[in-house]
């Protein structure tokens, strides 16, 4: 268990910025992952703390140690690519055993770390077989297994699911998360993919444009996202969100219509512009014209199995409503929607951030 | 211009058959004649008499056939490995970014674009005793300096293996670097993860992986030590005395200067089935992948 530092990291290429004064303080054992689109430079970051790429200025410290300047291989790190990177030509036992031989470890040692790790990720049968013979998935646990017998106490992921078909994604993310209660070593984890991040972290990076837009617990940044980006970037379907404007005494103007916010609680309050942000389990289906209420009309349903979603035309928007299978089977075309205050989030429109 | 098109009955089966038409009488014919006439006493004119291997035995029990066939064998172990060697050499220096590498790629291609009777050609010179580099040498002053591999006759063998690994190394190197370019850039990774040096990480790891761009190197050398004869007519014509003779040169002096068909054909299929023998391996293990 190791706990990993970045401070102040800025590195631009060619005139972009991909990494713009990025700060992170992680706990030892904790599982972070970083989340972001594509572009928003999480794969680079991890490259930065990996030492695979340089960075312009900042520190990267394991265990106050700054390890900025050193080799990867010296900043005691395991990592696992999303192309898995497997030795082409070597057995699973050789890519296994390949970096403790080069690092002149005793034969005995790197038998027994090999079995060590092929029975942890039951690796066993395919141990004399070659990258080539083996599906996505098993390349994968061979991925692993190599990070793993560096016995290293970081252990860094590049979007090591993505190749992976969605049923076996969702098997080796569940194992993953048994891997890290077991080892309880800190991993990093990069991906695009927001249910990976929710499901496995202790803690999220939301990354926008170089940037950390939040680093908090996944309930956290679903519930209270700390910017209109995580907002719209974090659950499908994605926040409703309401242009208007905060007239400073506890009401949210839009167009005519005026909903009170005293019910929600403010840490920036302020007035002007703003972005009402809702989820779509947060809106209630009330009959139309009762009190703070928003008249809207159905415009379909979508049966997702275990619950629905009912979309509605409502202020100009269309917004979507979670509801129930039955309910959605007999939604009536006109409306009201009331909006649960206490659990929706305001953004300034000029600054984005959560108010 | 596109209806003009779709209105003519264009039928590919008729352009393919054609083509293998003419694959096989002139190419495949040649063969089977070249194999008839190798079993036969013809000599100038051709003769349908079957003498059963006469000519067979007769080409190995000739001296300079032995020789040429030595020959070849020393040629292309050293050609061969030295080109790959060299051309992965040069490879591996482009692949580390070298600066100027276009401009390095375009120099140590350029062999290829000149013809191997010009590389020959100049090579000879070069090693001439008396007008290249032993002269030039001498000529500033070091008076006991030596270098006449092209005149004697146990080493002139090796100024050919010289001329050619110039000549070919380049198209090694680019073929190699293609390879190279293409390895996945989180392989690299890994290996500096692993803290992996890097002479391992090319020998033990990137190269390994990479077989059949090697493999069709070396595919391609091999054909090139085979049909080899033009280097050898443009540097040595096959001297000082028979100390460079190769096959495709015996075979062609044979057939044209000697006028002995039958001898002449007898080691062309010789090399045929010599050809065939070292080939089989590559394509069985072609064969056996796809399986």
């Amino acid at each position: 268990m190791s706990s990993v530092s970045i401070r102040k990291i800025r590195k631009s290429f060619a005139g972009l910025t991909v990494l713009d004064s990025v700060d992170m303080e992680i706990a030892p054992g904790e599982f972070i992952v970083i989340l972001g689109p594509s572009g928003c430079g999480k794969s680079t970051l991890l490259n930065v703390i990996a030492g695979l790429d340089d960075c312009d200025s900042g520190q990267i410290v394991i265990d106050a140690v700054d390890v900025s300047g050193l080799e990867p291989s010296q900043r005691g790190l395991a990592m696992v690519f999303q192309s898995y990177a497997l030795f082409p030509a070597m057995t699973v036992r050789r890519n296994l055993s390949f970096g403790m031989e080069v690092a002149g470890t005793p034969k005995a040692t790197i038998v027994q770390k090999v079995d060590w790790v092929a029975k942890l990720l039951q690796i066993e049968a395919l141990l004399d077989r070659k990258p080539s013979q083996l599906s996505g998935g098993q390349r994968q646990r061979v991925a692993i297994g190599r990070a793993l017998v560096r016995s290293s106490s970081i252990c860094l992921f590049d979007e090591p699911l993505s190749n992976l078909d969605a049923k076996l994604r969702a098997e080796t993310r569940v194992e993953l998360k048994q891997l890290h209660e077991t080892l309880k070593s800190t991993m990093i984890y990069v991906t695009h993919d927001q249910i990976e991040a929710m499901t496995m972290a202790d803690r999220v990076a939301v990354m926008h444009k170089g940037r950390v837009e939040q680093f908090a617990h996944p309930q956290s940044i679903y519930e209270k996202p700390a910017s209109l980006f995580v907002a719209g970037f974090v659950g499908s379907p994605a926040m409703n969100l309401l242009e208007g404007s905060l007239d400073g005494t506890g009401c949210f103007l839009v167009g005519l219509r005026s909903i009170s916010s005293s019910a929600y609680p403010f840490e920036n309050p302020s007035a002007g512009e703003a972005v009402l942000g809702i989820r779509c389990e947060d809106i209630g289906i009330v009959e139309p014209g009762s009190p703070d209420s928003i008249p809207a009309q159905l415009a379909f349903t979508e049966l997702l199995g275990a619950d629905a979603l009912g979309w509605f035309d409502c202020l100009g928007k269309r917004m979507s409503v979670r509801l129930g299978v039955d309910a959605a089977r007999s939604m009536a075309k006109e409306v009201g929607l009331r909006f649960d205050m206490a659990k929706a989030s305001f953004f300034s429109a000029a600054t984005e951030r959560r108010l | 211009m596109r209806t003009w098109l779709h209105r003519q009955t264009f039928r590919p089966d008729i352009t393919v058959v054609v083509f293998f038409g003419v694959v096989a009488v002139f190419f495949y014919g040649s063969i089977l004649w070249t194999g008839y006439m190798s079993l036969t006493r013809s000599t100038l004119i051709p003769n349908y008499n079957f003498a059963g291997f006469d000519q067979y035995i007769r080409l190995f029990t000739n001296q300079r056939w032995l020789v040429s066939c030595l020959n070849m064998v020393i040629f292309g172990v050293l050609y061969i490995v030295g080109t790959l060697a060299f051309g992965t050499l040069l490879s591996v220096f482009a692949d580390r970014r070298i600066r100027a590498e276009s401009l390095f790629r375009t120099i140590f291609l350029y062999p290829l674009a000149v013809s191997l009777i010009v590389t020959g050609l100049s090579w000879r010179w070069v090693l001439d005793p008396v007008n290249g580099l032993q002269g030039l040498v001498r000529g500033m002053g070091w008076e006991s300096f030596t270098f006449d591999w092209l005149t004697d006759p146990d080493r002139a063998i090796y100024t050919l293996v010289i001329a050619g690994i110039w000549h070919s190394a380049g198209l090694i190197m680019v073929i190699i670097l293609a390879g190279l370019r293409g390895v996945d850039d989180d392989l690299w990774k890994a290996i500096r993860m692993e803290g992996i040096p890097l002479w391992r990480a090319y020998l033990q790891v990137i190269f390994p992986g990479m077989r059949p761009v090697v493999t069709s190197c070396v595919v391609l050398l091999m054909s090139d030590v085979i049909r080899g004869y033009d280097l050898v007519i443009a540097m040595t014509k096959g001297g000082p005395g028979i100390a460079t003779e190769m096959p495709a040169k015996f075979a062609v002096d044979y057939y044209f200067a000697r006028v002995n068909l039958g001898l002449a054909s007898a080691a062309s299929i010789s090399m045929l089935v010599l050809s065939l023998l070292l080939l089989a391996p590559y394509f069985y293990s072609e064969f056996r992948r796809r399986m």
